[in-house]
């Protein structure tokens, strides 16, 4: 049988899944060992039990000070942020979408300036930003916005080109108009696109809003991490970083199972 | 299927061997040294040291090598060095309590370069004084010095934190920026960015600076306790390059001003204005004095203080007593049972002497 046929059982499907997480966690606790073994205080790979006691910490005590459990407070609000930034640049990158793929004049007028945009480094412009947005929210999202949106609208935008030049006619055969168009042909194939490409676009998302929240805040998990990273407690980073990976492993499934059930006519493959 | 397991065993390998090289540094004899430095106005000689030739020429004395690296994150710098990759780092005398010392890597402070003399500033928008700041976010590089002059200053007015609209975290990259935004009231950081905002923007107004509190801020070279004592000539070569370096600053010479200058990105002028905000110890018998000042005590005290108060003292740190700090005279504050920061005179005593 050819190896492209081999197909492996349920159950070592399952152990196939596990093995490298298995194996990071086998490796990372062989190294934390190493390193307790030579200074007991080492902080730079802290024990594995050490971890989970200060998870639990994080999770469920509140600070001396503020009497706030602070994880749920910088959870909170960095998902605030990254929720808020990354609808927006959908719904913006959606109407920019449909507008560039179906109207020749935006084409001409928006396709080249959105191509050059999505080259732009935001992170480049951030001390424009802050000037501009304040040191707030607003230039936190609006980070997110520049970082996410011209990809976004460039893939939407070909999106609507590549529908078949034949259905547009066969629309305007029977008697629809630009707006019925956009609505009933494009719209209903190109949603479900956009729900992915909001799934590829989360990690770049997450990216600008620690990279924001490092430079100037006083809530969010970027924040934490990059506070606490000034005494190496890389007890409590490694905490968020479990933590952040989860909430944007949640995201995307339930992203995914939106799409599912939502756009039943296109089962997206991704 | 067997294709599948190759990526964790790669993985596996890469942290092995990640870890296992940067383990911390054992206490054996060798020749080969590695110190990291990061730009403020009193390590930049660090810099010259290594652009000169003046280090190699002192290691080869010795018959050893000293790598001096520039990195651009102060803290990773620290962090680096906590971890065992580097045998020494310039640091502040707090950053180097609550990171090494903290993580339990005994570490001794071989050089006393200069104290801050103002070039730590709180600087508030607009007329007012330091009272004014009640009410006020405040914007700085927490957990910093700059954290621990607020915290000074406040006590001189009878305020504290909890007196302030809020202390929010901002990256000393931008705090230039977040000064001209409107929402910000007051910042508090170091220099050069305190001559940059005072020189560009008219309203800024210091209302309170290191040198009110001079001595306190210590800008330090400190190396890893076990490595000096199994390799003192390492120490020697180090001590002896940088009093050679300090001895030409002192005497003015104007090629080692500008070198330093420039590597600081500024000109001549800047850089000797930042000087004068800094008190540099430029005669060894002048650091080995701060060190053996009792002042020294009551300051290092003070910091574990704050330090305690922020929660950053070590890992689970039960009082402010749970690091011991040991000075030159043999005196300990802290617990002496945990001695992980030492200040040593000896060898700038030995430069004082002439005997490197």
């Amino acid at each position: 049988m050819r190896l492209i046929n081999r197909k492996p059982s349920r159950p070592v499907a399952l152990l196939l899944a596990a093995l490298p997480f298995v194996a990071v966690a086998i490796a990372y606790a062989i190294g934390s060992e190493m390193r307790l073994a030579v200074n007991p205080q080492d902080r730079l790979l802290p024990a594995p039990a050490t971890i989970l006691d200060t998870a639990i910490r994080l999770f469920t005590e509140a600070e001396r000070r503020s009497g706030r459990i602070l994880l749920w407070h910088d959870t909170g609000a960095s998902l605030f942020r990254l929720l808020s930034g990354v609808a927006i640049a959908a719904a913006l990158s959606l109407v920019l979408g449909v507008l560039i793929g179906l109207l020749p004049y935006m084409r001409r007028s928006l396709s080249d300036f959105v191509a050059v945009l999505s080259m732009v480094p935001p992170l480049a412009l951030l001390p424009i930003l802050f000037i501009i947005f304040g040191l707030g929210e607003v230039s936190k999202i609006v980070l997110i916005v520049i970082g996410t949106a011209p990809v976004m609208t460039r893939d939407m935008a070909q999106r609507v080109i590549e529908i078949p030049r034949e259905q547009i006619i066969k629309a305007q055969t029977l008697g629809a108009s630009s707006l019925v168009i956009a609505l009933r042909v494009v719209l209903p194939q190109i949603l479900p696109r956009l729900i992915s490409n909001v799934r590829l676009s989360l990690g770049t998302a997450w990216l600008f809003l620690i990279a924001a929240e490092a430079v100037a805040s006083e809530l969010g998990l970027g924040y934490r991490i990059f506070l606490v990273r000034r005494f190496l407690a890389m007890d409590i980073i490694l905490t968020y970083v479990i933590w952040i990976t989860l909430l944007a492993f949640l995201l995307d499934w339930m992203l995914r199972a939106l799409s599912r059930r939502a756009f039943r006519w296109a089962e997206a493959g991704l | 299927m067997t294709g599948l397991k190759f990526p964790p065993a790669v993985a596996l390998a890469a942290i092995l061997a990640a870890s296992a090289t940067s383990l911390p540094a054992a206490a054996q004899e060798k020749t080969d040294f590695r110190i990291a430095w990061s730009i403020y106005v009193g390590w930049m000689p660090w810099g010259y040291l290594s652009d000169s030739g003046i280090m190699d020429k002192w290691a080869e004395r010795y018959g050893i090598s000293v790598e001096i690296v520039q990195f651009n994150d102060y803290i990773e710098s620290i962090n680096q060095y906590t971890a065992g990759a580097f045998d020494g780092v310039s640091a502040t005398n707090m950053d180097t309590l609550s990171i090494p010392a903290g993580s339990g890597v005994d570490t001794t402070a071989l050089i006393i370069g200069d104290y801050s003399d103002g070039n730590d500033a709180v600087i508030l928008k607009g007329e007012g004084t330091l009272a004014d700041l009640a009410g006020k976010p405040v914007n700085l590089v927490e957990l910093s010095v700059s954290h621990y002059l607020l915290a000074r200053g406040l006590d001189t007015v009878g305020l504290s934190e909890m007196d302030l609209a809020s202390v929010i975290n901002t990256s000393d990259a931008d705090m230039i920026a977040a000064f001209s935004t409107s929402d910000v009231e007051a910042v508090v950081t170091w220099n050069p960015l305190v001559s940059e905002i005072v020189a560009s923007y008219p309203d800024a107004n210091i209302v309170f600076d290191s040198a009110q509190i001079p001595g306190e801020i210590l800008d330090l070279m400190v190396v890893n306790t076990d490595v000096l004592a199994a390799n003192p000539d390492f120490g020697r070569a180090m001590v002896g390059a940088w009093y050679e370096v300090m001895a030409l600053m002192a005497a003015g010479d104007e090629d080692v001003l500008s070198a330093l200058a420039e590597a600081s990105g500024t000109d001549l002028e800047g850089y000797k204005a930042q000087l004068d905000a800094t008190a540099m110890f430029y005669d060894p018998a002048d650091a080995v004095a701060q060190a053996l000042s009792p002042d020294l005590r009551v300051t290092m005290t003070n910091v574990a203080e704050f330090l305690f108060e922020k929660d950053i003292l070590g890992v689970g740190a039960p009082s402010a007593d749970f690091i011991g700090i040991e000075y030159p005279d043999g005196t300990v504050t802290g617990d002496p049972g945990n001695i992980r920061l030492r200040f040593d005179a000896g060898f700038m005593q030995m430069a004082a002497d002439g005997e490197l």
